[in-house]
């Protein structure tokens, strides 16, 4: 059990990896870079987790009480917001190559310009 | 699937199996699951809130401990919704458009009864993110969420009323640019940039946090303006010149 939560990171990260490579459309592309990163989330918040550790937020909760790390919870929203970032460009990205060889296959974008 | 994806496929496979026994070598080094003990993480877990006063420890950490990370963070989404905004613009083909109105009944209603529901738990996720979970990165996609469904159950005219670029510009350049204000004010005020010039205030309730709140505020608002004009941008250079070619 210890490392399933590590061999899913590996498992998402490989998954988005093979769709990246196998794509045969921008807008996909897109999606599994997305899924890509998601492994990120999953290693960060993986890491900080703590045997019975409650959220950390301590409204009504006494002080001092287990609570899963904060920090990588913060990064985990920064890495989120980055990724969302990201997939607006590119997905900006793709309707501009859409208008400009109208197509969105990665190979038949290379050989119109080639 | 082409024989070309195939063969790709097939190259793929066996290097990324190497590449995920790699990973996992690598993660083996890490701390066994739930038995991470970082000195920092548990360090402001104990002293967030009585330093602090805010319950959320997390929305203390990017709003206070790593405030200035997150001013970073703003204007990362600021910065790709211009680049949007500049590469989309040259798509957009004059507006004249046909509305594409919903046909049923019972989504209309529906999608625009949710439209206030979704608005105020936004609003919520977005005033409590210092207390409860939350904060305004959430608040502000769940607000952006709720406007959207006014294009999703009404059609595109109604939405126009808010995917208007001269109407959200103004909340998204503002939000972004209240949160350096309000890390400049603490520098004129002779303190540190960021901070907190408005004292602690009363631990659990909404007015916790001092600067903290008007720096969430600041973000909740940056953050739904910065997702409406991404979907104003998206929608308009798919939708208008769709709906003016039938």
């Amino acid at each position: 059990m210890t490392y399933l939560a590590y061999a899913v990171v590996a498992w998402v990260f490989a998954v988005g990896v093979y769709g990246a490579i196998v794509s045969r459309n921008l807008i996909h592309l897109a999606l599994c870079l997305t899924v890509t990163q998601s492994s990120t989330y999953i290693l960060l918040l993986t890491l900080g987790y703590r045997h019975g550790g409650r959220a950390p937020i301590f409204k009504g909760v006494k002080l001092g009480t287990a609570a899963v790390d904060p920090v990588v919870q913060s990064l985990t929203l920064t890495d989120v917001v980055v990724s969302v970032t990201v997939i607006a460009l590119i997905l900006a990205l793709a309707l501009d190559v859409h208008r400009q060889s109208g197509s969105v296959d990665p190979d038949e974008i290379s050989t119109l310009n080639g | 699937m082409s024989s070309r994806q195939r063969l790709r496929g097939v190259i793929a496979a066996p290097v990324l199996t190497v590449l995920g026994g790699i990973l996992l070598w690598g993660f083996s080094g890490a701390p066994a699951f739930g038995d991470f003990h970082g000195a920092y993480g548990d360090l402001l877990n104990r002293i967030a809130v009585p330093q602090r006063h805010t319950t959320n420890v997390v929305t203390a950490i990017v709003f206070d401990y790593r405030g200035f990370d997150t001013m970073g963070e703003e204007f990362i989404l600021f910065a790709s919704v211009v680049g949007v905004v500049l590469l989309l613009r040259d798509i957009r083909k004059p507006a004249g458009s046909k509305d594409d109105a919903v046909q049923s009944d019972a989504i209309r209603l529906f999608g625009v009864l949710m439209v206030g529901v979704v608005v105020v738990v936004g609003l919520w996720l977005a005033a409590f993110g210092l207390v409860t979970p939350g904060g305004g990165f959430q608040g502000g996609v769940a607000i952006a969420g709720g406007i959207v469904l006014v294009f999703l159950a009404a059609g595109y005219r109604p939405w126009r009323a808010f995917g208007r670029e001269a109407l959200l510009d103004p909340f998204e350049g503002g939000g972004a640019a209240s949160y350096v204000a309000l890390g400049l004010a603490a520098l004129i005020a002779g303190t540190p940039f960021l901070h907190n010039l408005l004292g602690n205030g009363t631990t659990g309730t909404l007015l916790s946090g001092g600067s903290m709140t008007l720096l969430n505020w600041a973000v909740a608002i940056e953050v739904a303006a910065a997702n409406l004009v991404l979907y104003t941008e998206f929608l308009e250079s798919y939708l208008v010149p769709h709906l003016s070619e039938r």
